[in-house]
């Protein structure tokens, strides 16, 4: 019962906050406007905001969410750490790194900007891991979070060095990667992270039994008769995907990986599937209301998406610590 | 059913093997124990066994067949095994955590079939767990956590059970009602090899004894054949008698303090 509520409750959240979002905007529209406007009626005006402008970001909120979500589930559950996450490993630091050194580079396209993220946050991953075990070992997941932590460190200053003489007109700016951002979404982008998003999603659900197995421990895991170096080195490689994909193409938003997957445990969830299924979609919910709470709480400024992502996961972030320790 | 042969483990950056020429085999419907002091290699022969250290030379061989080139989960449906730790990091409901012992046993969309429902089943009878299915692994005490681990074990339908020190937290009862489930397995045909500590534990249930020191085999065979003063005080460094369990007259040790004269 738990779960089927929890089912229909995000459904419906995801709806509401995307209709929300769609509705509410400098300038205001009714849901008869946008529903005429999704049909192609009604006033040029207005179907051009609905159209290129909120549509667009609305999904754009989705994806990186759904990503994110994902991401941090496979992680949580293949690295036995609870306070596992992309952005807190030095996952999406590390994809920023590439995604701006490609831009630098004069590379750009919302369909290669995802790899060479994803080039990046390999590195920063195997990084991360080489500090965690110079520092003591993974397997203590505070170890393991400092490392990341150092990482994203440097790998924010990475990008500020990389962009403090860039021209403006071809870079949007280190405070546009570094806090995150789905404002200026288009519709090539959300294509692409939809791309990215659809296979990394396949993959990892395709490997959802193995991270339940993985999620016991290494010794037990290989007792099942699981390759566990295999099967967590795949895993970690497409949680980076998609961590990476959301980075090129939203910047760095934190704590969704974090947040996500324990809301949807709590409502009783538990085998992998299923929680990176419901991740996805609380994802997608999470990340639609922090952009619409980002446009909302100080018209007409707009909040940096990754600091209010932030002032939600912090807290959280505190709680789970403290439940490990 | 699984035989160790000449097995030499050496961790990378350490001088020594941590397993030198082992060789020993665990028979069906026998209860054998590997026994020795702390890092004579005992844990890592299990690791060996789950492949997650190489062998640097010698051979495990299941059923005829040297482990290393099965597939690792066929490997898992004849050989089940329960690792000394394992930490509840994300508890689940003990009836799943059980049925993830159907594991090497489905592909991958596969969830559930009826071969593993009567798997599941028979474990969590042998194993004593049935009034445990609905709790959560995160309200288990020591003793129902250990029996819940074997259940999931029990779960893979393997002809042969290995435990790492599976009484290291557990009280004198649990201790007792856990080596007398050993017993009982053995009795319905299972291999089982029990890696312990607890020499007096064994020898009163085991078949067999295998001494490990220093990654050596330094005895091996009945209880009563291994366990004498003279090996084991050597091996243990430390002055021991061995006396004579009263109840049913299983060897039984008694370290001394330092300076007794024994009479």
């Amino acid at each position: 019962m738990r779960r089927a509520g929890f089912w229909t409750a995000s459904v419906l959240a995801l709806i509401l906050l995307a209709l929300a979002a769609v509705v509410y905007g400098a300038v205001p529209l009714s849901l008869h406007d946008v529903a005429a406007a999704i049909t192609g009626q009604g006033d040029p005006a207005t179907i051009a905001i609905v159209r290129t402008l909120r549509a667009p970001r609305v999904l754009l909120a989705i994806l990186v969410g759904a990503g994110l979500g994902m991401s941090g589930a496979a992680l949580q559950g293949s690295l036995r750490n609870a306070l596992a996450e992309p952005y807190l490993l030095g996952v999406s630091g590390g994809a920023a790194v590439g995604a701006v050194c490609a831009v630098a580079l004069g590379v750009s396209g919302a369909a290669a900007l995802p790899l060479a993220a994803f080039a990046g946050a390999a590195i920063a991953t195997i990084a991360t891991l080489l500090v965690a075990r110079a520092a003591g070992g993974r397997a203590d997941p505070r170890v393991l979070l400092m490392a990341g932590v150092i990482i994203g460190a440097f790998a924010n200053a990475a990008i500020m060095i990389a962009l403090a003489d860039a021209p403006p007109n071809r870079i949007r700016g280190a405070l546009w990667w570094m806090m995150g951002s789905v404002a200026d979404a288009d519709w090539t982008r959300v294509a692409w992270l939809f791309v990215y998003v659809v296979i990394g999603a396949a993959l990892l659900l395709w490997f959802g039994r193995d991270i339940d197995v993985l999620a016991l421990g290494e010794e037990p895991a290989a007792g099942l008769g699981l390759d566990v170096e295999r099967a967590g080195r795949r895993i970690f490689l497409l949680s980076a995907l998609l961590a990476a994909a959301t980075v090129a193409a939203a910047g760095l938003v934190g704590f969704v990986g974090l947040v996500v997957p324990h809301l949807v445990r709590m409502a009783g969830v538990r085998r992998h599937r299923t929680l990176i299924a419901g991740s996805a979609l609380v994802g997608g919910v999470l990340v639609v209301a922090a952009d619409l709470a980002a446009r909302v709480l100080r018209p007409p400024a707009e909040l940096p998406l990754g600091a209010v992502t932030a002032l939600i996961g912090v807290p959280f972030f505190l709680v789970q610590l403290r439940r490990l320790a | 059913m699984i035989r160790f042969e000449h097995v030499v483990v050496r961790y990378r950056r350490a001088t020594g093997a941590a397993v030198d020429d082992v060789t020993f085999s665990v028979p069906r419907a026998r209860v054998t124990a590997v026994v020795g002091p702390n890092g004579s290699g005992k844990s890592t022969l299990v690791r060996a066994l789950l492949r997650t250290v190489p062998l640097a030379s010698g051979d495990i061989v299941v059923d005829d067949i040297p482990v290393r080139s099965m597939d690792r989960r066929a490997a898992a449906r004849r050989v089940a095994v329960v690792p000394q730790r394992e930490e509840n990091v994300f508890p689940l409901p003990v009836r799943e955590f059980i049925a993830l012992g159907r594991y090497p046993h489905q592909d991958v969309w596969r969830a559930a079939i009826d071969t593993d429902d009567a798997a599941i089943d028979r474990a969590v009878r042998l194993a004593g767990v049935v009034p445990l299915l609905d709790r959560s692994t995160a309200e288990l005490s020591g003793g129902e956590w250990q029996r819940v681990r074997i259940a999931r074990a029990l779960a893979q339908g393997a002809d042969a059970l290995v435990l790492d020190e599976p009484t290291t937290f557990l009280d004198i009862a649990h201790e007792m009602a856990m080596f007398e489930l050993f017993a009982l397995l053995a009795r319905e045909g299972q291999a089982l090899l029990v890696v312990s500590h607890q020499l007096n534990l064994v020898a009163r249930f085991a078949h067999q004894l295998v001494l490990l020191h220093r990654g050596r085999v330094v005895a091996a065979g009945s209880p009563s054949d291994v366990m004498r003063a003279s090996i084991l005080e050597q091996v243990y460094d430390w002055p021991i008698v061995i006396t004579r369990d009263p109840a049913v007259g299983a060897p039984s040790l008694l370290p001394l303090r330092r300076g007794t004269h024994v009479l």
